[in-house]
This record gives structure tokens, sequence and C-alpha cells, in this order.
């Protein structure tokens, strides 16, 4: 460790890695903050990559970025801008010069600005010296060569080379911010355990980076040093969203004394979910990598109605796919969670970047009177919990559920305090009674949710299906007051669930001028946002609704006590119109956007106070 | 299949439904073939599910007093998949048509079949879109009017039997709709296989698609223009037994015993087990009139079911592992404790 009084304490930092898609600039990111996270610190990412596996080499459209935001304070949101940003040539420092900050430092791979690489990026020229004007640190680090230095003795081999000059940036950074190498080290120990010339190669250049950095003068004297956060006491982990969402569910699984069934189709960005579902054999954990997203959904309609909790994960293009079939899981009444990692649309639309605009085809996507429980998670960690809920309601009151997550909170990491299953609460799916004559809709008198008999229970044979049924025998019925009865039943019974779901809450205030309404993954910027006001002794609250269908009872009763409402999405504004529809009485303002990214703190700190100051 | 061996009636497995079929609808007589094929097989009542798709024949499970799905159009082989994926205990049957399993279900077909799941798949090809009120189907005959081809279609059929064995299908057996015990005997034949199992029924559909197997199905001409295979039986058939089938070159071929030189010995020998695919093949697609149908158990290649080796997998690494649980999951890899 250097010395510390040349350290500078600082709060937080926000750190930007970018490269060719190839580059490894993902994993580089996920090295530094899992090394923050272990440190203490709070900790938010934001992996920004393009859908191309190897998009074209060189190119701005072929960069990858992993921005990562970590502080000795709470840290909800990756950040907007960096203070360093590594770019590996001169396309990654094209696409993210404007996401750096003023005074901020800038790390290039000076060895890949060659005149090939800088016409592909777009530039006439060498833009480093017309850089140095503004208000830039920028190191001009000889990557490249310094990595084919620390490997001479393993391997001259070009390629091998080319791969591990991410770990030279890296090295580099862990000086800059007084990391140690050893969690990367363990992880390269145990990555390339079977071959060590790799695993040596890779620490040598780790060592490299580090090394090299503490002789740059610009570097050496702005080391900066941010101390562990002030965290709640318990044992934590990083996790990202999409990992908490499997968790989740496994979790209600072990909860409800059932078997987990996964019947998916890979997409991007939900993919990870089922990838980590399909590696829980050790957890008994049932995958089904279907045919098509169809059959991933009818595959998970299969095991719930063989008593199995069933779930299907997907994003956009597959919840359409899967329309279809979430009426037949409404109209037999079986529980199922439709997990939608939503990404930006229509139609393939942006699949790596990040939208709001599913929310409609989740509420609406179907025929006839169809409706489905609608759950939101807020942030990567909480996907946990908000996966576990859906479970439970679907499971206790017969029901598909979608959850909707986002690719921002579903690729980007947190640290977690772990829960203990011990303080999750029993799932109690309403069995059909062995015994008793079985019908098959008959149902609770105030949850209205029918009971779930399940195939090789002697007695409780039952058919059910598509067709609309008869009230309490299940036959199928044409009878039109009878379809009138059912259809008011399958949405009472949603309707009812208002009573087995939290309240609202609003940070903030009981009562004031402007009442932010948010929902799902901007959770971390709008809080930012609002809690800086707050702050700064603005008349800002917030209310943030995981909840979406049924919503919490006591919303309107909230939105009451404000003069001003505005609703922040990424989307046009779906909810906004859905509150417009399901609370009247209220005017509602609106903040949104569609760039495939989130919202920036600053954007809406701006939007706010334009609204503020509108008296 | 458990070993439990109950004693039942075909009328143990009728439900108190009103059949709501046409009359004449040959799917009256597949029905009756399952009740008897049903009670045979023994597997107890609860544990029989009757999944399907959507079209006339999709209308069964109503019909059975088993557990029963009647799913959406073309997925009854994804739910009935995911049905015996969850629970391997069960007896599922699948009951599909020849628009929902050929056209709109095709991609589940295949992928069930690949997959080698241990489903009893019943194929009702009546070559037409019966609840729809007649149009083509992928299995109706080039050249068929119908009222969305009012000028013959131009669309070269499927058949189905092509298909399963392209599918690596290890199991394929063929029946028609009036052969009730032929029909009883393929189905329980199906059943009892551990696999994912298709019997192709030829059925009539009395209303828009009359008589369509009629040309080889008809009692009087049933015999020479169909074959019923049977495993280690010589391929004989005709009223007189006196034809058969023999290998010429890459193809199959009718012969005469007592003709052109064939004797008995010449005929093939039906062996329904072997893993080659190739004469499957060739016995499935025989057409009327170049060759006799082929009726009975075409395939029948035993291999591992797709839930049997997922089950083994779970216990196999559930033996080696430190997570048993999710507490241990959810402290596994790189955690710290903040004190």
């Amino acid at each position: 460790m250097a010395d510390q009084k040349t350290l500078i304490e600082k709060e937080e930092v926000v750190i930007r890695f970018s490269g060719d898609s190839g580059d490894g600039m993902q994993l580089t990111g996920t090295q530094f903050s899992n090394t923050s996270a272990l440190y203490g610190n709070d900790v938010s990412t934001f992996p920004d990559y393009p859908a191309e596996i190897r998009a074209p080499q060189g190119t701005v459209g072929g960069v990858s970025g992993f921005q990562l935001h970590f502080g000795s304070k709470l840290v909800t949101n990756p950040g907007d801008y960096c203070d360093v940003l590594v770019a590996m040539n001169p396309a990654a420092l094209k696409a993210n010069l404007r996401w750096v900050k003023p005074g901020g430092t800038i790390i290039v791979n000076i060895d890949t600005f060659n005149d090939k690489n800088l016409e592909k990026a777009g530039y006439k020229e060498n833009p480093i010296p017309e850089y140095r004007k503004g208000d830039y640190n920028i190191v001009e680090a000889p990557i490249t060569t310094l990595t084919q230095g620390a490997m001479q003795d393993i391997t001259t081999d070009n390629k091998s080379v080319l791969r591990t000059r991410n770990m030279f940036a890296l090295g580099m950074t862990y000086f800059m911010f007084n990391r140690t190498l050893d969690y990367t080290i363990d992880f390269l120990n145990r990555k390339f355990g079977k071959k060590p010339d790799v695993a040596q190669g890779n620490k040598l250049v780790l060592q490299a980076g580090f090394n090299y950095a503490e002789t740059i003068e610009v570097l050496a004297s702005r080391r900066v040093n941010v101390v562990p956060a002030k965290q709640e006491k318990g044992v934590y982990r990083n996790i990202n969203g999409n990992t908490a969402t499997a968790w989740g569910l496994i979790a209600a699984a072990e909860k409800a004394k059932l078997e987990l069934f996964c019947g998916s189709y890979p997409i991007t960005p939900a993919t990870d979910i089922l990838i980590e579902l399909a590696a829980r054999k050790d957890l008994g954990v049932k995958t089904f990598q279907a045919e098509d997203e169809i059959a991933g959904i009818c595959t998970a309609i299969g095991a719930s109605f063989g008593g199995d909790l069933a779930v299907t994960s997907t994003s956009g293009p597959g919840l359409s796919l899967k329309s279809e079939a979430i009426g037949l899981a409404v109209m037999t009444e079986l529980p199922l969670v439709v997990v939608n990692v939503q990404r930006g649309g229509p139609s393939t639309g942006l699949p790596t970047k990040t939208e709001q605009s599913d929310l409609y085809q989740a509420l609406y996507g179907r025929n006839g009177e169809c409706p489905a429980v609608v759950v939101a998670a807020s942030t990567p960690s909480d996907c946990f919990k908000y996966a576990f809920e859906s479970a439970r309601i679907a499971l206790e009151h017969m029901t598909p559920v979608i959850l909707l997550t986002d690719g921002f909170i579903a690729n980007g990491t947190e640290p977690w305090r772990i829960p203990a299953m011990s303080s999750l609460p029993e799932i109690k799916p309403p069995f059909a009674k062995k015994g008793e004559k079985y019908q098959p809709y008959a149902r609770d008198t105030e949850k209205l949710n029918r009971f779930w008999a399940i195939p090789g229970t002697p007695g409780l044979e039952h058919r059910l299906g598509g067709l609309e049924k008869m009230n309490v025998t299940g036959t199928v019925s044409y009878v039109p007051e009878n379809h009138d009865v059912m259809t008011n039943l399958r949405e009472q019974k949603v309707k009812n669930i208002e009573n087995y779901i939290p309240k609202q809450t609003v940070f903030g205030d009981d009562k004031g001028d402007l009442l932010v309404v948010s929902w799902g993954g901007t959770y971390g910027h709008v809080f930012s946002a609002v809690d800086s006001m707050r702050k700064n002794g603005h008349d800002i609250h917030m209310c943030h609704i995981n909840y979406i269908n049924p919503l919490p009872s006591n919303i309107g009763e909230i939105f009451s006590r404000y003069k001003r409402i505005v609703v922040c999405e990424i989307n046009l504004g779906q909810l906004v119109n859905y509150l417009r529809v399901k609370h009247q009485d209220f005017k509602y303002l609106q903040y949104n956007k569609m760039m495939g990214l989130p919202f920036t703190v600053n954007e809406l700190v701006e939007h706010f106070t334009k609204i503020l100051q509108e008296k | 299949m458990s070993d439990l061996k109950i004693q039942y009636k075909p009328a143990d497995f009728k439900s108190d439904q009103e059949v709501r079929w046409c009359p004449g609808c040959g799917d009256h007589a597949i029905l009756n073939s399952m009740l008897k094929a049903m009670a045979n097989i023994g597997c107890p009542k609860e544990k029989v599910v009757v999944v399907s798709g959507i079209g006339c024949s999709s209308r069964f499970p109503y019909y059975v007093s088993t557990y029963g799905f009647h799913g959406i159009h073309g997925r009854a082989a994804a739910i009935a998949s995911g049905l015996k994926v969850a629970n391997p205990d069960l007896c599922v049957w699948q009951i599909t048509g020849d628009g929902d399993a050929m056209a709109i279900g095709g991609n589940h077909f295949i992928h069930e079949i690949r997959r080698n799941i241990n489903l009893n798949i019943v194929l009702f090809n009546n070559e037409i879109y019966g609840l729809t009120k007649g149009q083509y189907s992928p299995t109706s005959k080039k050249g068929a009017i119908s009222n969305t081809s009012p000028f013959g279609t131009i669309e070269r059929p499927f058949r189905p039997g092509e298909l399963v064995m392209g599918a690596q299908g290890r199991f394929f057996a063929r029946t028609i709709d009036m052969m009730v015990q032929l029909s009883a005997d393929v189905l329980e034949a199906a059943a009892r296989f551990e696999g994912a199992a298709v019997v192709e029924a030829l059925v009539n559909c009395v209303i828009f698609n009359d008589a369509t197997h009629e040309m080889f199905s008809a009692k009087e001409n049933r015999d020479d223009r169909t074959i019923v295979l049977r495993h280690g039986e010589k391929m004989i058939f005709g009223k007189e037994k006196n034809k058969g089938l023999v290998l010429k070159g890459f193809t199959l071929k009718v012969v005469t015993i007592g003709e052109d030189g064939y004797t008995i010995d010449d005929i093939l020998t039906h062996d329904a087990g072997e893993p080659n695919p190739a004469i499957h093949h060739l016995l499935s697609n025989m057409q009327y009139p170049e060759y006799p149908v082929a009726l009975g158990v075409i395939r029948e290649v035993k291999d591992d079911t797709y839930e049997n080796l997922l089950v083994q997998q779970i216990a196999d690494v559930q033996a080696n592992t430190k997570i048993k649980k999710m507490d241990d999951l959810l402290k596994s890899g790189g955690i710290w404790e903040v004190k």
C-alpha cells in the first residue's frame, strides 16, 4: 500500500470502462465493483453494451461500456457522469467523452490511436491534443506495449496478449483508488485453474498496470480513497437483478414447499435468469429450454397444472408471443410467474438497452377481459423481493403474475444484505382437500381464488381449459349470464389482492407541493434526485410504485395530499395514463425519455426544479 | 407407470359429459378404443391426464373422467411436456389433430419427439379443419377442394410418420377409426412404451371430408389395401394372405407369393425395434394405390426419456453439492460481513 498521506478522501467516485465489445470491459467493471463492494463501499453498476457479440472492431457502434459508482455513502444509481474514463481505443473515447465530468481523468490506450483506428472511430486526426485543451486529465498509457512486456516470459502470442490488456487497465484503476488486487487474483486463480499460464499472465499484467500507475505523476499525486460506507450489520454480497430474480423464485418455491419449474427461451436481456436457474439443479430446480417463447410458457402452464411453482422468463418480444398463453393461465386460474425483463422496443428494438415500455403490454396485451397481476422491481437486489412476492401472489391467489424488471436493473449490480430464509413468510397455496367433492371453480369467499387440485390425487379428477367454464362446477358453459359472472369474478379476484399487498409509502413528508411518482427500475435515479433536492430545502416527495395491478389501496389518498404530481418513466407515459384511468380526480404532469438509457439524476433535478418554479 | 394393477372397465373412464362430435365422426370410435385401452393398461385413474390443443378431437379431455387439460391451439405438446417433466409419475396422453400438430403446433410436435418425453400422442388425422368448417389442412391431399382451396390445393401434404422419423421419433403406430380393436392395441402399446409415442389415427370427417380414407379403409377392400404390421412377423397382407413386401434396391416392393419366383422366405420380417429408421420410414410412407397403407406399430425403439435423464441429473448434482437449501446458496461465493 502506498503512503496514506498521498490519499485524497472522496465520498463517491464514478468510473467508466469502455472498449471494443471483445475487450473484456464487462469483466473489468465487474471485478472493480466486486472488489469495492468487498472493501465495504456501496456500489451501483451499469453495463452498457451493443447487441452484437463482436460488433465491427474499432467502431463507435461496437463500443462496450461498464459504469460503476462506489461510495462511502448510500449509492442508489450508477451515476450520471464519470470521474474516470478508461478508453481502450479511439471509438471508446468518442462514444464516451460526453459522460466525463469536468476535471475528470481519461486513460486511453494510446497504442490503439493509429490512423486506421482513428478513421474507424470517425476522427480525422488524433483528437487528444484538442481534448487536452479541455478540462480533463488525459493519461496516454501505452497499454498494449506494456502488456506485451509483462507477458513476454509467458507468451508472445499476440491474441493472448491482446486479451489481457483489460487487466492492465484494471490494475491502473486499482492503484488510483487504493484497492488491493486480492479479489481479482483469487478470481483469476479460480477461473484459470486449469490453465496456470493464462492465470499467471493475467496476474502479471494486473500487477504491471498497478505499478505503472504509480509512476505516472498525475495519478500518483491524486490517489483517491473512498472509505467503506456505513451499512446495516449483516452479511452482504454483490448481486445483479437477474440473479436476484432467479433466487427470489427459488426462495419462494422453498417457502411454498414446491418444486420450481422454469420453461423458457433465451432472449436478451432475460437469458441470465434461465442460466442461473439451470445451474441450480443442486436445489432441485427443473429448467426446460423450450423450442420457442410459446412453448416456454406452455410448458410452465403444464407444470403449474401438475403442481409446481411454474415460471417463464422473457423480454418484450417474448411477452408478445406469450400473450395467448397468459390468457389461458387467467382462464384456468393457475399460478404462474411471467418475468419480463424490459428492453427497448417495439419489435426487436434495442435488445441491450433499457426501457419501461412494456407496461401497457403487461396490463392489457391479451384478448378478452383478461386481468393479470403486474408487479415491478426497482433495484438489482430487490428483484429478489419482488420475484418472491410475485410467486407468493401467484400461488396464494391462483393467478398469473407478470413481474416487470428491465435491462438496467437486470444487469446492474449492487451490494445486498442477504436475508435469512427464516425471515421470509411461508407461502400457503390453496390446495383442494382430498376426500371432499371437488368443484374446480368453487372459490375462497374472501380472496375469490379457486382451489388447486394436483393430478395424481385420487378423487379430485377434473378438467380445465381455455373455454369458458360454468361457475363452481367447471363444465364448459356458453350461458350468457354465466360468462358475465365469471368475467367479474376473475376481475374481482385480482382486485382483491390489494388487501394482501403492503400499503404504498412515501419518501418525504405526509403532504406538500410536488409528489414525484415513479415505478420499477428508475428508483435509484429518482431517489437521488428527490433526496438531493430535499436536502436543499425543496418541497418535493417521492412515491415509488411496485404493485401496479392491483395498485395499493391507499394510492388515491396519498395523491390527494400533494399539490402537484409528476410521473416519471422511461416510455411515453404508460403508468401516467393508467393512473389517469384508475385515479381520475388528479391532474398528472409527466416526464418521459426514450433513449434506451436510464434517467440521469441531473435531468430529473433540472425538470423538478422547473416545475417547482412554476408556482 | 405404476406396477399397481387395478381392474378397470372401459366405462370407468367415461365422463358424464355429452359427447358433442357429429354423428358418424371417426372420433367416437377412437374414444371407445381409448376407453378400452385405458382400462387394459390399468394405470390408476388419478394418474392419467389427457391434454389437448384446439380442434374437434381436442374436446377429448371432456369425454374421459380422468384429469384433463384443454389447451390452446397447437400447444398441447408443450403443455403435456411441462406436465410430464414436472410430474414424471403421471401417465400423460396428448390428443391432437392434423391442424393442431402439423400446422400451428408443428414446432412443438417435432421437439417433444426429439426430446423423447414419455407422452402418448394421439394424432387424429382427418385431413381437414373441421371445427372451423372445412378448410384444407397440412395433411390434405394435393389438389383437395375445400372452402379455402376452391380450385384445389397447390401444397404437398405432410406425412406425419415422416415427420416423426425426421424428428428422431422412437415410436410410431397407425390405425383407422373403424378398427376399434387395432386402435385399442396400438394405443395400449403407445402407453406402455417409455418415450414419445405417436399414434396416427386416420379418422373420417363425415361432414367436411367424408370418405377421405375410404379407398383403403372400407371394409371390403381393407385387407388388400392395408397391411397390419406386427413385430417379428412377415409383412404379409391381402384377403388371401398371399401378398407381401420385399426390399428392392432402396425401396419397398409389393409382390405376390408364388409369383415371379417369390416365396415366403423373400418377404421382409417386421422389426419395429431396429434403431435405423430407414425401413420404418419407407413403411410409414407407403401410400395407396402403389402400396398398402401400413397399420399397427411401425417403429418402437427404446431409448432414454427426457424426464428420466433430468431427474437423474438433478440427483447426481445434489449428491455432490454443498448447497442443500436456499440459505446455503445465499451465503455461497463472495460474501462479506458488516459488523
